[in-house]
């Protein structure tokens, strides 16, 4: 028992160090979504290769919680970026100045569309939203009335369609994944005469049917891929990255006639593309060293330009003018309006 | 009941017997049989990942395209750029590709190789202006293929790699310029994005450091407090609410734990985030009760008669338990420790909630550097869209179950070793 005591001493010792050193930081820290994470970490790595800084350290934990831990304030306990799949809400910015992080620097650094893929073996597609709507929502109009989603097979949506049993594969509600298909396809979708038989209320075209047609895979997006690559029938959703970094296993089935392609979801003319930003605390700037540079290299025509660095692992750059835009922000380190 | 009667009934007893025999040996051989296809599973996935594919390229260390020279101090060194005598070497491998093509060329090589070259040269620096065969790390895609979890017989749109570079990729591996020696780099890197590159490292340490922490924390006051309550506390209200709570503890999910870690580690006494000492805390509160229960049980388990002698020879309370029964429990205790953490070893739902789900560069020294363990590690890499992130993962998990092995067996050693029959 002799032997214990000290050690529980040296362990307080070593906790009061620990509290001492994190006044101090000299490695920078990102937060924020899952879907920019796969980015942000190849800065972050080609970043420290460098030799001049640390290698930022980057968690994972979604666009949402990544607001989160970045509004919660300023200082060295706090996060210095968050990536986000979506532009802050007013809320987050609300929370952002309640807790002292006034100064927000928003810089778009790409595009990810959500491709709607199935086994290579599979026939080739075409879906409109409000056939995709129709396939997956718990509930329909059919006949001028509500009725649970009759559907079992996609050719009884449309002709044109294969005759196939429908069955697509779902992230869950908390992905930020999910609230994108949500709001692009499942309310874009949705028939006029059916919200407005809901009352008005949209929510009641994003929930899905429980009959087994629709299934919940999980959060994690390479089980999905592997689940289609073995039934060539089953369809899934995923960011664009998935896509091309699977494509000896899986295609995209074409949303409105275009496929996922950089072309179409650099131009939106993909339907379901979404921007992705990273958010900086300009009170961080001169301040947590290599801040300033850290964002020069995320912005630079290495990584997120049209052949960059970033490109290879599946971004899709924005448009020159907007990358430009980016490269002014973080040269002047301006803050966002909002 | 006449005889016939009897036998009937007995015949009734023996296939009820038969019965329940074959259903228990039905039951365990599905749990081998599922045990078998998860292992058959991993291990046919993962052995690849302790291999890498490299290619063996003429490199000429020009002084003048180095910039150094003999008595270049190793700063300098690092500072120089490796890249030029690398692309040259690269672009010598077809002379006539053309200019397009050229990146294609420069790819075939993991970003890491001009390190390489830097940090071979750093050991030869008598090669200065001499040409040396060295043998450089390729591209996850062309590793991929090599090993055979790429196709390579399907259109060019739908490979990771092009035709041209499949064409120089044959030439090479043809004139035998491709080989494959054994990861060691899959032990000693840190994560990366490249996953050619990355490795379990930092992630090993940071399991290590995390229970030792754990450890170090969790077995002793678990300890004592299992004495406490099962030798010295009195029985009454009190304690039994004590014993319920510790009862459900054990049962909570882990990662309230997590949330418990978040609001009162980071958020109140301000320790680091994403760092072993924090996990380690946050594992060893949700080990205590674990430990707590099978101490208990090992101390209920010695013999009363031990414990009544030592008293009736005149020993004190303390000396009894001290002296008599906690040797004797010590071997049950310490199984129940090492199960407990084991246990611990495998979770990642506490740790998201304190950062350490998360992508870390460096390999951690002290249990206050941001660190990721090998659970956390599985999970990232699974969720990485990069073939090559297959087979580490399910490398990992061989490692990971590598280590629960060794301890549970440790575990059951230790019990067998140091137990005492009693007859």
């Amino acid at each position: 028992m002799r032997k214990i005591i000290p050690i529980i001493f040296t362990l307080i010792g070593l906790s009061v160090i620990a509290v001492t050193i994190a006044q101090a930081r000299d490695q920078l820290k990102v937060t924020g979504s899952s879907t920019v994470y796969p980015y942000s970490t190849v800065v972050a790595e080609r970043f420290g290769k460098e030799g001049n800084f640390k290698t930022p350290v980057v968690e994972s934990i979604g666009s949402g919680g990544g607001f989160k831990a970045f509004c919660a304030g300023v200082g060295v306990d706090h996060p210095d970026f968050t990536g986000a799949s979506r532009p802050i809400k007013k809320e987050e910015i609300e929370l952002c100045q309640k807790n002292g992080v006034t100064e927000i620097i928003e810089l778009p650094i790409g595009n990810d569309g959500l491709a709607f893929a199935l086994s290579v073996e599979g026939k080739d597609v075409n879906f409109t939203k409000e056939q995709l709507q129709r396939a997956m929502a718990k509930e329909v109009l059919w006949g001028g009335k509500i009725t649970t989603n009759p559907y079992t097979k996609w050719s009884d949506i449309d002709k044109s369609l294969p005759d196939v049993k429908i069955e697509v594969l779902v992230a869950p509600p908390t992905s930020g994944t999910r609230d994108a298909w949500d709001a692009i396809v499942m309310e874009g979708g949705c028939n006029k005469d059916f919200i407005a038989l809901k009352g008005n209320k949209k929510k009641a075209c994003t929930e899905y049917r429980e009959d087994g047609a629709v299934i919940e895979a999980g959060e994690n997006d390479t089980l999905i891929v592997q689940k289609i690559t073995s039934s060539p029938n089953t369809f899934g959703y995923f960011g664009y990255s998935y896509l091309i970094a699977n494509k000896d296993k899986i295609k995209a089935a074409q949303i409105e006639g275009i496929a996922p392609t950089v072309e179409g979801i650099q131009s939106y003319t993909y339907p379901v593309s979404r921007p992705l930003f990273l958010y900086a605390k300009k009170a961080h700037a001169n301040v947590i060293p290599g801040f300033n540079e850290f964002l020069a290299e995320f912005t630079s025509k290495n990584a997120i330009g049209t052949t960059g660095y970033l490109f290879k692992v599946g971004l899709v750059p924005n448009s020159r003018e907007t990358e430009e835009k980016a490269r002014d922000i973080v040269a002047n380190l301006t803050i966002m309006q909002n | 009941m006449n005889s016939k009667q009897k036998e009937i009934l007995m015949r009734k007893r023996y296939s009820a017997e038969k019965r329940f025999k074959f259903f228990g040996i039905f039951s365990i051989s599905l749990a081998i049989l599922f045990l078998c296809i998860l292992l058959f599973n991993i291990f046919t996935s993962g052995l690849s990942a302790f291999f890498k594919t490299k290619l063996i390229l003429k490199i000429n260390f020009d002084e003048k395209k180095l910039g150094i020279n003999m008595n270049t101090p190793d700063e300098a060194i690092k500072a120089s750029n490796f890249n030029e005598i690398l692309q040259d070497a690269l672009l010598n491998l077809d002379l006539l590709a053309p200019d397009l093509k050229k990146i294609e060329l420069i790819d075939i090589v993991s970003i890491d190789a001009t390190y390489e070259l830097k940090r071979f040269y750093l050991q030869n620096k008598d090669q200065l202006n001499k040409i040396v065969e060295i043998s450089l790390t390729l591209s996850d895609d062309l590793d991929q293929l090599y090993k055979g979890n790429f196709p390579r017989d399907i259109p060019e749109d739908r490979r990771r790699f092009s035709d041209f570079q499949l064409k120089v990729f044959d030439e090479q591996n043809s004139q035998n310029k491709i080989i494959t020696e054994f990861n060691f780099s899959f032990f000693k890197n840190a994560d990366s994005r490249e996953p050619e590159l990355a490795g379990i490292g930092a992630s090993l340490i940071g399991s290590l450091l995390t229970i030792l922490v754990c450890l170090i924390l969790s077995f002793p006051i678990g300890f004592l407090a299992a004495i406490y309550l099962e030798e010295f506390a009195p029985k009454n209200k009190i304690t039994e609410i004590i014993e319920i709570n510790v009862n459900n503890l054990a049962a909570v999910p882990s990662i309230v734990f997590g949330l418990l870690g978040l609001g009162v580690f980071l958020n109140y006494f301000y320790l680091p985030r994403s760092t072993p000492l924090v996990g380690g805390l946050v594992l060893a509160l949700m080990t205590l009760p674990r430990i707590i229960i099978p101490c208990r049980a090992a101390l209920k388990a010695v013999s009363p008669s031990i414990r009544e002698g030592a008293l009736a020879l005149g020993a004190s309370k303390v000396q009894a338990v001290m002296h008599n029964v906690v040797p004797l429990a010590l071997p049950g205790t310490l199984s129940g420790t090492i199960i407990g953490l084991s246990q611990a070893l495998g979770e990642t739902a506490p740790l998201i909630l304190i950062g350490m789900v998360a992508f870390i560069n460096v390999v951690p020294t002290y249990p206050i550097d941001p660190s990721a363990v090998l659970p956390v590690q599985v999970y990232l890499w699974s969720e990485s869209a990069e073939r090559g992130f297959v087979e580490k993962t399910s490398a990992t998990i061989i490692i990971l179950i590598f280590f629960l092995v060794l301890m549970n067996s440790s575990a059951i050693y230790l019990r067998n070793k140091f137990e005492k029959k009693w007859s």
